[in-house]
């Protein structure tokens, strides 16, 4: 098949319990500049039990067309169940290029797909634009813990795919009046060899996800142990904002992964996040330096967080904090 | 019962550092080790063998030095170690190396249950241990907590990001695994002095010559091709608060009221 006959844009709306993610949102608003620039239409797939909202949602932001697969057999993320029918579709449709959010199951059935596809697929992607001249998609990506940024390309086969990280763009605004076409597509299958038998719903011991709080107080290596985190805690308490953490400290096993902020972790934008003995590995940096105020504590003067931070503050970390909690309690109490 | 484990020598990304004149990567001096999930994976592996009885092969594909590795998986408790090194597999991309890794798997096999790291921390992709499923048409599990062996079924603990799945998954099957998985044991003296007796095969493209098709393989074989790196630039504007503890804390505060940002 010549490249020309491979058409579309599409972008995988995932939802959980019948609910879109944000990241499949966040990617047909970004997927809409790659379709314009390929001239080509953007189309959103969604698989599932209840797929209602997901269909509203990807209407909503902007999808010229929706394929919907719907099915019981749908209703957990399966890489049997999810692959067959993205393969079947993309049998039928041959989609020019493949958006996935880099969620635990889009990488899944991000690999699942171009491996059965024989074709290439770009893990983790921050920016997507698209060469004219060529049709191919310009993947960028960090790898080397975001010390490095690739460019790369799928230059000799189609589809061309990438997972692209949640947070990465912006959720679009949505448009009541767009109009999608709907294409709801009968597909089925019995070859499922996963099955979830329970599923245990994250409580996180009643902390705020770090990635919906409006303040994030962050520790790295600096804090020296997991016990410290507490001095953290009583910060992030009086600010009415949760712990974050860097991944030395998830990497020393003073915090659960679900803290980490960064590029393998979660991205945040909070109204304020404060750093603490982060050195600010670009990692790091990638999954905050949207952050509306950003107040770095290290010892190091010559450590990177300083470079994308609005207040520095060079010291130790265990003076200053408890300064700053005993001076937010005076000024409470004033 | 037969576990492969799939490793990977990767430099340590928490030492590298930027060239702040030529704004390159410094890899010399660079530290090279085990992948920490990979770590995690072997201990998955050495502990299903602690409990149900089972041989351990390590496989890690790369250069000779990348043997450091799997030496240290021995020393650790694995029975078989394998390199998987060729000319041929250089400059392969995450498509071409779980492909040459799934014949390695076929070469070597057939193995109940093959597990791996969740990513690799140069990399950070993700996709190679669960592409290597797809060539070989295994269940996949990903972002595996535990796993346990049932009834010629596979139940794992699996972790997304809404909570926890208990699963329940055929064999042959492939997991991944984290740092929250477990914590991977310590090599023992004897294990470390057997480690450095031991014969580390090399596979090679020659051994795999019938089963390996060498249009999907290195460089050439490769869909994604790299167009460009460079490193990220950033610039610093930030206000110093400087002073002792009490009245940088007191200024911050002020300058945070100041701004209403507090």
């Amino acid at each position: 098949m010549s490249f020309e006959q491979y058409q579309d844009v599409w972008v995988f709306v995932e939802s959980f319990q019948g609910q879109p993610k944000n990241v499949g949102l966040e990617l047909l608003g970004q997927g809409r500049k790659l379709a314009d620039g390929l001239k080509q239409k953007l189309c959103a797939v969604v698989i599932g039990k209840d797929v209602e909202a997901s269909i509203q949602a990807a209407n909503g932001a902007g999808a010229d067309k929706i394929y919907v697969v719907q099915g019981d057999e749908y209703a957990h993320y399966s890489a049997d169940g999810y692959g067959h029918v993205f393969l079947t579709l993309c049998e039928k449709y041959h989609p020019n290029t493949i958006l996935v959010g880099a969620t635990v199951n889009g990488r899944d059935l991000g690999s699942k797909i171009a491996v059965s596809l024989h074709t290439g697929l770009t893990a983790d992607c921050t920016a997507l634009s698209v060469e004219e001249e060529t049709g191919n998609v310009v993947w960028e990506r960090p790898a080397f813990g975001g010390n490095l940024y690739a460019q790369i390309l799928c230059s000799e086969t189609r589809p061309q795919m990438g997972t692209v990280r949640p947070g990465a763009f912006k959720k679009p605004v949505p448009d009541p009046e767009n109009k999608a076409e709907v294409i709801r597509e009968e597909i089925h299958t019995d070859k499922i060899r996963t099955q979830v038998l329970e599923f245990i719903k994250a409580c996180d011991e009643g902390m705020i996800p770090v990635g919906e709080a409006d303040v994030v107080v962050s520790g790295g290596r600096g804090m020296k142990n997991a016990d410290n985190f507490a001095l953290l805690q009583k910060l992030a308490d009086l600010l009415g904002g949760t712990v974050g953490c860097s991944r030395a400290a998830v990497d020393s096993g003073w915090m659960p992964q679900s803290r980490q902020v960064g590029q393998t972790g979660t991205t945040v934008s909070p109204k304020i996040y404060i750093a603490c003995g982060i050195s600010g590995a670009v990692q790091h940096v990638a999954g905050m330096s949207e952050s509306k105020t950003i107040v770095a504590i290290n010892k190091d003067a010559s450590a990177p967080i300083f470079e994308v931070a609005d207040y520095c503050l060079v010291g130790d970390l265990f003076e200053i904090v408890p300064a700053i909690i005993k001076g937010l309690e005076a000024r409470r109490q004033a | 019962m037969n576990i492969a484990v799939c490793m990977k020598q990767v430099p340590d990304t928490t030492e590298i550092k930027i060239d702040p004149v030529k704004n390159t990567l410094i890899r010399t001096g660079v530290p090279s080790i085990m992948n920490p999930f990979d770590r995690n994976a072997l201990e998955a592996a050495l502990q299903m063998k602690d409990e149900y009885g089972a041989s351990v092969t390590v496989i890690s594909m790369g250069p000779p030095q990348a043997k450091a590795v799997l030496r240290e998986a021995l020393s650790m408790g694995a029975d078989k170690a394998y390199l998987v090194t060729d000319r041929a597999f250089g400059g392969s991309d995450t498509y071409a190396t779980s492909y040459i890794l799934s014949c390695t798997l076929k070469h070597l096999g057939p193995f109940d249950v093959v597990f791996g790291g969740k990513q690799a921390i140069d990399g950070d992709t993700g996709q190679t241990a669960p592409s290597i499923a797809e060539h070989l048409g295994l269940t996949r599990l990903t972002y595996v907590l535990d796993i346990k062996i049932q009834d010629g079924k596979a139940v794992a603990r699996r972790q997304v990001e809404e909570g926890v799945e208990v699963i329940e998954a055929a064999l042959p099957v492939l997991c991944t695994f984290m740092k929250e998985s477990n914590k991977p044991r310590y090599a023992t003296i004897k294990g470390k002095l057997d480690s450095f007796k031991a014969d580390i095969p090399h596979v090679t493209l020659a051994d795999m010559a019938d089963i390996v098709d060498t249009a999907k393989i290195g460089l050439k074989g490769s869909p994604t091709k790299v167009k460009a790196t460079f490193t990220p630039q950033r610039t610093a504007n930030g206000v110093t608060i400087e002073g002792d503890p009490s009245t940088q804390a007191a200024s911050l505060l002020d300058q945070l009221t100041a701004a209403k940002i507090l």
